[in-house]
């Protein structure tokens, strides 16, 4: 089983979101972050005092799933995610040692 | 004068309308300040309408409106606790009764020292603020408007005019502003780090109660239901849209944006500066103080950067330089045909500027000697921790925002 992490343009997610329905995903999480990276940030102007604010909004996604299905939805994000302008976003994978589902105590990937 | 039913009407729906300024003043600057610090902006205006009326009613309101001592310096003692103030007129002889004369007049007494909060925002103790505008209602609000609407010296020897508050709320709120940022200094990080406004949504709306608000306040103070209400509700309006459209278009000549702070900002300014105003101009007049407030108190945005001191919500930019323009442009402005009690021209200029000069210099002066003696008493800063964490857990153990549920 896998987690993968994305860090998306805020403005990708309804997008992204449909894509990995479609390859078969069953649920994910997001949540929305603030965060820097190679992509400047932006000026912020009030009562003509200006801010250079260098932490720009994202989407964080988090989707669990199981092994066979980790490399459809990596692409499937990479490839709707991408406009190819810095601040694309990054996607991390990380190996996940068991997954509980609360409600029934099913573990591992019948609880995916 | 008998009492009349119209007249009452229209300013105990003034006097309702004034109130509501109050908490449109604490969203106008509830939102500008960081989510740590909402709900302690908030309570600094919100406990001007404890705090104050009960002073109003124990002791204020006989200083500012009975009688006349020391050779107009201030009221007297006669009507301590509303004593004998009743359903009829026999005090005051307006065409309204005397306890609603007083009941409005409550209200701006509310409103002025919570304006100065703006510049105080998220660094000043509560229970300091408290301390502050108890004794400053008594002793420096009281005597002004007693001196201005009370029949006092700047109205009967001055022969200034002020119609509805441009010395008494706005230079008084924004000299005291002055006073109190020099004592206590700027805001951890002020100057380097990004302190923004956390929910322009919030001041926008704020904005928008001040300006229906306001019309209480101007045309209200016509003290009765006419034509002079009339002239003072619609060159109000007229300055608030002049102001807050000139402000936007001087942010766009400065190579910036048009902002929705700018615009809301530019029309309080335009508010503050018509408010002495408001029943002497014409509708031309009326203009050109919006026009003016708009620009200069832009401009004036600068003073703070310029001369270092933290007036964190700029007070002193919209509240003392607009209520400075609209007291002297009066003086050029006054149309004798809308209001026989002020000419306009050079006398009535001069009167305006001494008037000016007496209002800063007496609220920054007490201002400054009360601020720095509860200062030594009690302390009137917060800690720094409480600074950093943030006033509204530090101070009163509540958060405006949650983040789940």
């Amino acid at each position: 089983m896998k987690l993968i992490i994305a860090y998306i343009a805020p403005f990708k997610l309804d997008e992204v979101r449909d894509a990995l329905k479609e390859t078969g995903v069953t649920g994910l999480s997001a949540g929305n972050v603030q965060g820097f990276g190679r992509q400047a940030g932006h000026t912020e102007t009030y009562r003509g005092a200006e801010y250079d604010v260098d932490m720009v909004p994202k989407v964080r996604i988090e989707v669990l799933v199981d092994d066979s299905l980790a490399p459809a939805v990596i692409s499937t994000i990479e490839t709707t995610a991408r406009t190819g302008s810095i601040g694309d976003g990054k996607i991390a994978v990380l190996p996940v040692e068991d997954v509980i589902r609360i409600r029934t105590g099913e573990r591992g990937r019948d609880a995916v | 004068m008998e009492v009349n039913g119209a007249d009452t009407s229209w300013i105990l729906i003034s006097s309702a309308l004034v109130l509501f300024m109050t908490p449109g003043l604490a969203l106008f600057y509830g939102g500008m300040v960081r989510a740590k610090n909402m709900l302690a902006m908030l309570m600094m205006n919100y406990v001007a309408m404890g705090v104050v009326t009960i002073l109003w009613v124990a002791v204020a309101a006989s200083l500012a409106f009975s009688g006349n001592e020391v050779s107009g310096l201030v009221g007297n003692l006669g009507l301590v606790g509303l004593r004998g103030v009743g359903l009829g007129n026999e005090i005051f002889k307006y065409s309204i009764p005397d306890s609603l004369f007083l009941g409005f007049q409550m209200m701006f007494a509310i409103i002025t020292p919570a304006l100065i909060a703006g510049a105080v925002a998220e660094r000043m103790k509560f229970s300091a603020w408290v301390a502050f505008i108890a004794i400053w209602s008594v002793i420096v609000y009281a005597p002004m408007a007693h001196w201005v609407w009370g029949g006092g010296f700047i109205a009967t020897q001055v022969k200034a005019v002020d119609f509805a508050g441009g010395l008494v709320v706005h230079i008084n709120a924004g000299a005291a502003a002055l006073a109190l940022v020099f004592v206590l200094g700027p805001r951890i990080g002020w100057g380097h780090s990004v302190i923004r406004p956390h929910n322009l949504p919030l001041t926008i709306l704020g904005a928008g109660m001040l300006w229906f608000g306001w019309f209480g306040f101007n045309a209200g103070s016509a003290l009765g239901a006419n034509g002079l209400a009339a002239q003072a509700f619609m060159t109000t309006h007229i300055a608030a849209a002049v102001a807050a459209t000139a402000w936007i278009v001087a942010e766009s000549l400065a190579g910036g944006k048009p902002t929705t702070l700018g615009f809301v900002s530019g029309a309080v300014a335009g508010l503050v500066a018509i408010t002495p105003a408001a029943g002497f101009v014409s509708f031309m007049g009326a203009i050109i103080i919006g026009i003016a407030a708009g620009v200069i108190c832009f401009m004036a945005l600068r003073l703070k950067t310029t001369f270092k001191f933290d007036d964190s919500l700029d007070v002193i930019a919209v509240h003392l330089v607009g209520g400075i323009l609209g007291a002297l442009l009066l003086g050029v402005l006054a149309d004798p045909a809308v209001n026989a009690a002020a000419t306009g021209g050079m006398a009535q200029l001069t009167s305006q500027a001494i008037s000016v000069v007496i209002a800063f210099v007496y609220s920054f002066v007490l201002s400054y000697v009360i601020a720095k003696v509860l200062d030594m008493l009690m302390g009137i800063r917060a800690s720094e921790t409480d600074e950093r964490e943030g006033l509204d857990i530090a101070l009163h153990e509540e958060q405006a925002y949650q983040m789940a549920e």
